[in-house]
């Protein structure tokens, strides 16, 4: 469909926008020419591997850092403005909180920042910290300290969360918990930009994916849509063909050598077991099974040099 | 939002933090006042030039105590807060920076104040001292008043230190600085070479501007001391920004 130009002009840009932006740290290419827009109101889940650029791509929305080329805006504005910052609300990677503050004063400082912060019962609720109020931050466990992290991204009450890796180091209740707090604040309106390695995560809270390898996006969608790309079967067989040639025949999304094996993950099994024994008659220890989520989901993001690599 | 009340809450919560960890209040609250308990009020009884060497010792240990709780307060915190990955957080939020800044410098004065305190209580009633309290405002004025250079060299150290090696790394810049400048000892006691050290290093302006209230001290002119403190202030500033931008580069890009 083609937009009208008045559309494309007047369509105000979302809360968070990556315009062609390279970043680089010395040699390591953190992000290439990446373009990205968090839409308003949406969920957006960044999935991708370590080292992708996810937490780059966050840090550079916050202003945390500039880019090497290309343009950042977190609501219009350069992302350091203290009016765009009062607008979002962040969970980072790599944050630690002093230990010796309790998980209160911790909260008052952050609502303190805002123009109208949640009330305290409302964060109390929002992160599940009933009875660890009064609690020294030190003297927390790993899954509560998330969840003071996450007080202190939603105390302020942004229009937009910034969530990087939300839920490492959380179990599964807690996690399937926190899933439905994202939802929550998804109803209310909120624009939630968050990053994962897992296909699951973002498939359950995400409106549009996505995917971020070695710095470049590698791929974007619906949920569905990626799922589409990545389900499959794998095949698994001991085989005198190299990679390459595997990797050419028709509806194999990627080959993987593994000792004296081959993985090869396809959309159907059944022509490609016909080629690959037509190929090679000699062929051993054929296996099929439908390929997991995450076997998929590495499909996708592993770059195809590192798989001819054995 | 109310800028105010961000400034308070900043400087009321890195009051607590501090507090609450004994290691840090204890150490720059409790050496200080040690080191004039034994070395101040020992000698009490002889003559520091007009005044006795309690009287001298006030000023020169409460330098000591003030510069010890202004170079930790700002080096071990932001390079902790650093290492922790507090400051990124902070960064991240809408907080204004300066707030940041406002509430180490309000804990630094309060720990000086308190430092100077204790040993004016310590030396008036164990001690010889006795001030007209004209005076000792003088003096505690001057001791608060000249604590910002060494606020600015702790920022530039903790921009450049990790969280682990700045408390050892500090307390090397920190006590041979003390003592060539005459802190321990009064600089007539120590030897030539080293005296003719001392007008380049920061304390020895600091605490002769703090002894001239006693009328003690080598009676050079006030102005010179205060101006060196202003331009070492501005110079660590300028050491601060670029270890800053430096960290920046290192840490996001
Ligand atoms: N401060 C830094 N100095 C040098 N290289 C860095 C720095 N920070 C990140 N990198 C490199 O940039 C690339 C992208 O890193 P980034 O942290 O954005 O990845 P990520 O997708 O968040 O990974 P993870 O899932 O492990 O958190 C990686 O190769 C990483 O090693
Ligand atoms: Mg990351």
């Amino acid at each position: 469909m083609v937009h009208s130009l008045t559309d494309v002009v007047h369509k105000p840009p979302g809360p968070a926008v990556l315009e062609r932006v390279s970043k680089h740290y010395g040699s390591v290419k953190a992000l290439e020419d990446v373009s990205l827009e968090v839409r308003a109101g949406e969920v957006l889940a960044l999935l991708g591997p370590n080292g992708a650029g996810k937490t780059t791509a966050v840090s550079l929305m916050l202003g945390l850092m500039r880019p090497g080329s290309g343009r950042v805006t977190l609501f219009g504005q350069d992302p350091g403005s203290p009016r765009a910052r009062q607008r979002a609300g962040a969970m980072l990677q790599l944050s630690g909180v002093p230990q010796t503050l309790r998980v209160r004063e911790l909260i008052d400082l952050f609502r303190s920042y805002y123009p109208a912060p949640l009330p305290l019962e409302r964060v109390v609720e929002a992160a599940q910290l009933e009875g660890i109020l009064h609690r020294l931050y030190g003297q927390l466990s790993g899954g509560q300290k998330q969840r003071v992290h996450f007080a202190l991204a939603v105390c302020g009450d942004p229009d937009v969360l910034f969530l990087d890796e939300p839920t490492v180091g959380m179990d599964v209740e807690s996690r399937r918990s926190f899933w439905s707090q994202v939802r929550s604040l998804a109803r209310a309106g909120k624009t939630v930009l968050l990053t994962t390695h897992y296909l699951e995560e973002a498939d359950a809270l995400a409106d549009r994916v996505v995917v971020l390898n070695q710095g470049r996006v590698t791929a974007e969608g619906t949920p569905a849509e990626i799922k589409a790309r990545t389900a499959g079967r794998q095949i698994r067989a001991v085989t005198r063909l190299s990679p390459d040639l595997v990797r050419r025949l028709p509806g194999v999304t990627s080959v993987q050598a593994k000792g004296t094996a081959l993985q090869v993950l396809a959309v159907r099994a059944e022509p490609v077991v016909a080629e690959l024994l037509r190929l090679d008659p000699g062929l051993s220890d054929l296996e099929v099974t439908g390929a997991g989520l995450e076997e998929a989901f590495l499909a996708l993001t592993t770059p195809a040099e590192k798989e001819a690599v054995r | 939002m109310n800028t105010l009340r961000i400034f308070a809450l900043e400087a009321k919560y890195e009051f607590l933090k501090s507090w609450r960890l004994p290691i840090y209040s204890l150490s720059t609250l409790a050496f200080p006042l040690m080191f004039y308990a034994i070395f101040g009020l020992s000698f009490g009884n002889q003559n520091a030039g007009p005044v006795n060497t309690a009287t001298y010792m006030l000023a020169t240990y409460g330098a000591f105590g003030t510069i010890g709780a202004a170079l930790f307060g700002f080096g071990v915190g932001v390079a902790v807060e650093r290492g922790q990955g507090w400051m990124r957080l902070k960064r991240a939020s809408p907080m204004p920076p300066l707030a940041y800044f406002f509430a180490k410098i309000a804990l630094a004065l309060l720990f000086g104040a308190l430092i100077v305190l204790g040993m004016t209580l310590l030396g008036t009633l164990a001690g010889k001292v006795s001030l007209e309290p004209l005076t000792w405002l003088r003096l505690f004025g001057v001791l608060l008043l000249g604590v910002f250079p060494f606020c600015a060299l702790g920022l530039f150290f903790g921009y450049v230190l990790g969280p682990n090696s700045a408390p050892g790394v500090l307390n090397l810049v920190y006590l041979p600085m003390a003592f060539a400048s005459g802190l321990w000892v009064p600089l007539e006691a120590l030897p030539k070479a080293l005296q003719s050290v001392a007008p380049f290093l920061p304390p020895y302006h600091y605490a002769q501007l703090a002894l001239r209230t006693l009328g003690a001290g080598r009676g050079e002119n006030p102005w010179l001391h205060a101006l060196a403190l202003v331009g070492f202030t501005l110079a660590f500033l300028a050491l601060a920004l670029w270890a800053y931008r430096r960290d920046e580069g290192k840490t996001y890009g």
